[in-house]
C-alpha cells in the first residue's frame, strides 16, 4: 500500500496553508453562507494532519489501515474540504460548489454525499464518541491506525463531550487523539462570556488524558504535538489544546465574533485575498 | 386520561399461556449471534441485567462494553464501531436509549445510514411500578421518524428471537422494542419471521385487528370473545412498524372493511397512525385505535395499568363493536 507523500518542508506547508485560506474565503463567498472564522482557525492543524501526520492514501480512501480523521465541529467543513482537495481526494474546482444543490460539499460534512468522509457531523458534541468507536474497533482487530477528532472549545460545553472524555482513558484508548481548535469564540460571543471552559487543560487532565497545549498556528509546535500523539505509547488518550485565532489570516475577520457564520461579500473576499497574497513569500 | 366510559372492561375467557419476556429472548438471541459472528459487539448503558445484554456479556466479555450511564456516548460509539465493520447491538431502557440518544441516533446512525442495531427494553406502560419516567410511550413514533430505520416490536419470545437474527442479517440501522413483563406465547420456535411481513391469525372478514407487542395477545383474546358473539375477525401481528406491510394492510382493509389497531404506545405517530396512513392510500375503511391517549401513565401493577389505560382485550372487543357500527 502506498501512502500519501509527506511534505517535509515547513515553507511548503505554510504555502499550502495560505492556499487553503484563499480557498476557504473564495468558497464561502461563492456559497453566500458558511463559517469563515472557525474554518480559518483550523488551517495549520489540518495542513499538518493531511500533509505530514496522517497515514492515508487519497487513491484508496477506504484503506482498512488508514488513520481516521473526524471533524466533530462540522461547521468548519470548508477547511476540511480545502485540505481534501489539496491532498487529491476531490478536484479543487469542486470547492466552488460548496452548499449548492447536488454538491458533495454539503454545508456540514455529509457522508452520504461524500463517502470519503469518516462521519457526518454538524450537531455538536458527537465526534469523540464516534472516534471512540473506531478506536475500539482498531483494538479489537489489532490494527494500528490512529483516530484523530477535532472539536471546538465552544463545542466542549456539550455534555456528551465529557461522557466521551470519561470513557476513552478508562478504556486506555491511546490510539485516540482529540484536537481542540481553541479559538475562544462561539456564535454569540467569546466562550469566556457565554460559558467559560476554564480551567480547560485541567479538566482534560483530571479526566485522565495526556494534555498538551500548543499554538495551533505554529507548525513548529503543531507537528511535534500531532506526531507524538500519533506515536503515543502511554495508556492514555491524548488531548491537544491548540490555541488558535478565529478568522486567522484575515485582519478584519481575526478575533471578531461577527465572522462566525457570515459569508464575505465580493469586496470583502477581494480584500481578504489581497491580504493573503501579501503573506506569500 | 382514562378510556371513554363506553369502553367498559369485561372479562374474556380465552386464557394465554405465559412464556419468557421478549427482553430475555433478546439476550439469548444475541448470544447465538455472538457464536456465529465475531463482528457482533454489544453495548449497554448500565442496564445490562435488565435488558439481558448481560447474557451476551457473560459469554463474550471481550466484545461487550458497558459504557456507564451515558446513552448519547453509547450511540456514538456504536456508530464508530459500525463504520469500522462491526455489527454493534446497543441496548438500554427504550425511554433512555431513544429519548436521550435521539440526536445521536439521527446524526450518527440514520443520517449516514450505518449498520448499527438498537434494542430498547421496558417499552410501554406494562413495566408497572417504576412509573412514567421509565415507561416509554413514544419510542416507536420517534424511531419511525428516522429515515432508513427498521422498527420492530415483537409479540413473544419466539418472534423476538427470530427477529433479532433478521436484524443482524439486515444491512442498515434497526430498532427493536422489547418488554419487561413475561409475554404470552403465540408462536413456536419453528415459526419464521421476515422484516416487514405481518403474521396473520385467522381469516375472519368482519374486521381486522392490527396489533404489535403485548397487544397481539390481547387481540387474540378479543378474537376468541368476538367469535362467541358471532363476529369473525382476523388478527395481524404487525411486528415490523417500519417498513410497514402496506400490502397486508390493504388486503385486510379490502377483505374486512373495518380495522382496529392496538398498541402499547401513544396514539400519536404509532402503529395506528401508520396503519391509517397506509389504508388511506390503498383502501380507506372505518378505523378505531386502541392505545395510550395523550397522557403519561403512573405507578401500579402492569395488569392494573393495562386495564386503567384501556389496553386490554375487552377494550379491543369494544373497539371492534364500535367500528362495526360505522361500516
Amino acid at each position: 500500500m502506498t501512502m500519501m507523500k509527506r511534505v517535509e518542508s515547513v515553507d511548503e506547508l505554510k504555502a499550502l496553508a495560505l492556499e487553503m485560506r484563499e480557498d476557504i474565503v473564495k468558497m464561502i463567498c461563492a456559497a453566500g453562507s458558511g463559517h469563515p472564522g472557525g474554518s480559518l482557525s483550523e488551517v495549520e492543524l489540518l495542513t499538518a494532519l493531511y500533509f505530514r501526520v496522517l497515514r492515508h492514501d487519497p487513491k484508496n480512501p477506504q484503506w482498512r489501515d488508514r488513520d481516521r480523521f473526524i471533524l466533530s465541529k462540522g461547521h468548519g467543513a470548508p477547511a476540511l474540504y480545502a485540505a481534501l482537495a489539496h491532498a487529491g481526494y476531490i478536484p479543487r474546482e469542486m470547492l466552488m460548489t460548496l452548499r449548492k444543490l447536488g454538491s458533495p460539499l454539503q454545508g456540514h460534512p455529509d457522508k452520504r454525499m461524500l463517502p470519503i468522509l469518516e462521519a457526518s457531523t454538524g450537531s455538536l458534541g458527537q465526534g469523540i464518541s464516534i472516534g471512540i468507536g473506531t478506536a475500539l474497533a482498531a483494538k479489537l482487530d489489532q490494527l494500528d491506525y490512529h483516530t484523530f477528532v477535532m472539536i471546538g472549545d465552544g463545542e466542549s460545553q456539550e455534555g456528551q463531550i465529557w461522557e466521551a472524555a470519561m470513557f476513552a482513558p478508562f478504556h486506555k484508548l491511546n490510539n485516540l487523539t482529540v484536537i481542540v481548535d481553541n479559538n475562544r469564540q462561539q456564535l454569540d460571543d467569546f466562550t469566556d462570556v457565554i460559558l467559560s471552559l476554564k480551567p480547560f487543560a485541567e479538566k482534560w487532565k483530571s479526566f485522565g488524558w495526556n494534555v498538551e497545549e500548543i499554538n495551533g498556528h505554529d507548525f513548529g509546535q503543531v507537528i511535534p504535538a500531532l506526531e507524538s500523539a500519533r506515536a503515543n505509547k502511554s495508556e492514555r488518550p491524548t488531548c491537544i489544546i491548540a490555541n488558535t485565532v478565529k478568522g486567522e489570516g484575515v485582519s478584519f475577520m481575526a478575533n471578531n465574533v461577527k465572522w462566525h457564520g457570515v459569508a464575505p461579500k465580493p469586496e470583502e473576499r477581494d480584500a481578504a485575498l489581497k491580504e493573503l497574497e501579501a503573506l506569500k513569500v | 386520561m382514562n378510556p371513554t366510559a363506553s369502553m367498559k372492561a369485561t372479562t374474556t375467557k380465552f386464557e394465554l399461556k405465559m412464556g419468557k419476556a421478549t427482553r430475555e429472548a433478546y439476550g439469548e438471541a444475541l448470544a447465538e449471534l455472538g457464536r456465529k459472528n465475531p463482528n457482533v459487539i454489544a453495548l449497554d448503558a448500565d442496564l445490562a441485567k435488565s435488558t439481558f445484554s448481560a447474557t451476551f456479556g457473560k459469554e463474550f466479555p471481550g466484545r461487550f462494553y458497558t459504557v456507564g450511564i451515558a446513552e448519547a456516548n453509547m450511540v456514538g460509539i456504536a456508530s464508530g464501531l459500525a463504520l469500522s465493520g462491526k455489527i454493534p447491538f446497543a441496548s438500554s431502557f427504550a425511554v433512555f436509549l431513544v429519548d436521550k440518544g435521539y440526536d445521536q441516533l439521527r446524526m450518527c446512525v440514520a443520517y449516514p445510514h450505518v449498520n448499527a442495531k438498537f434494542v430498547g427494553s421496558h417499552g410501554g406502560i406494562s413495566i408497572g411500578e417504576d412509573g412514567p419516567s421509565q415507561q416509554s410511550v413514544e419510542d416507536l413514533a420517534l424511531t419511525c421518524a428516522l429515515p432508513g430505520f427498521v422498527v420492530i416490536h415483537p409479540a413473544d419470545e419466539h418472534s423476538a428471537r427470530a427477529l433479532v437474527h433478521r436484524m443482524a442479517e439486515h444491512v442498515g440501522p434497526c430498532y427493536m422494542r422489547t418488554g419487561r413483563a413475561k409475554a404470552a406465547v403465540i408462536y413456536s420456535p419453528s415459526d419464521t419471521f421476515e422484516i416487514g411481513k405481518a403474521k396473520v391469525h385467522g381469516d375472519g372478514a368482519d374486521c381486522a385487528i392490527i396489533a404489535c407487542g403485548f397487544e397481539v395477545g390481547y387481540a387474540l383474546q378479543a378474537q376468541a370473545q368476538l367469535e362467541e358473539e358471532g363476529v369473525s375477525v382476523r388478527v395481524l401481528d404487525m411486528h415490523t412498524l417500519k417498513p410497514l406491510d402496506d400490502a397486508a394492510v390493504a388486503k385486510a382493509a379490502r377483505e374486512c372493511g373495518a380495522i382496529v389497531t392496538a398498541e402499547e404506545h401513544l396514539l400519536d405517530g404509532g402503529l395506528g397512525a401508520r396503519v391509517a396512513q397506509a389504508a388511506a392510500k390503498s383502501h380507506p375503511v372505518p378505523m378505531e385505535m386502541v392505545g395510550v391517549r395523550d397522557t403519561y401513565a403512573e405507578s401500579a401493577t402492569p395488569e392494573q395499568l393495562m386495564e386503567k389505560y384501556g389496553l386490554t382485550a375487552p377494550y379491543i372487543v369494544q373497539a371492534v363493536r364500535d367500528v362495526l357500527k360505522r361500516k
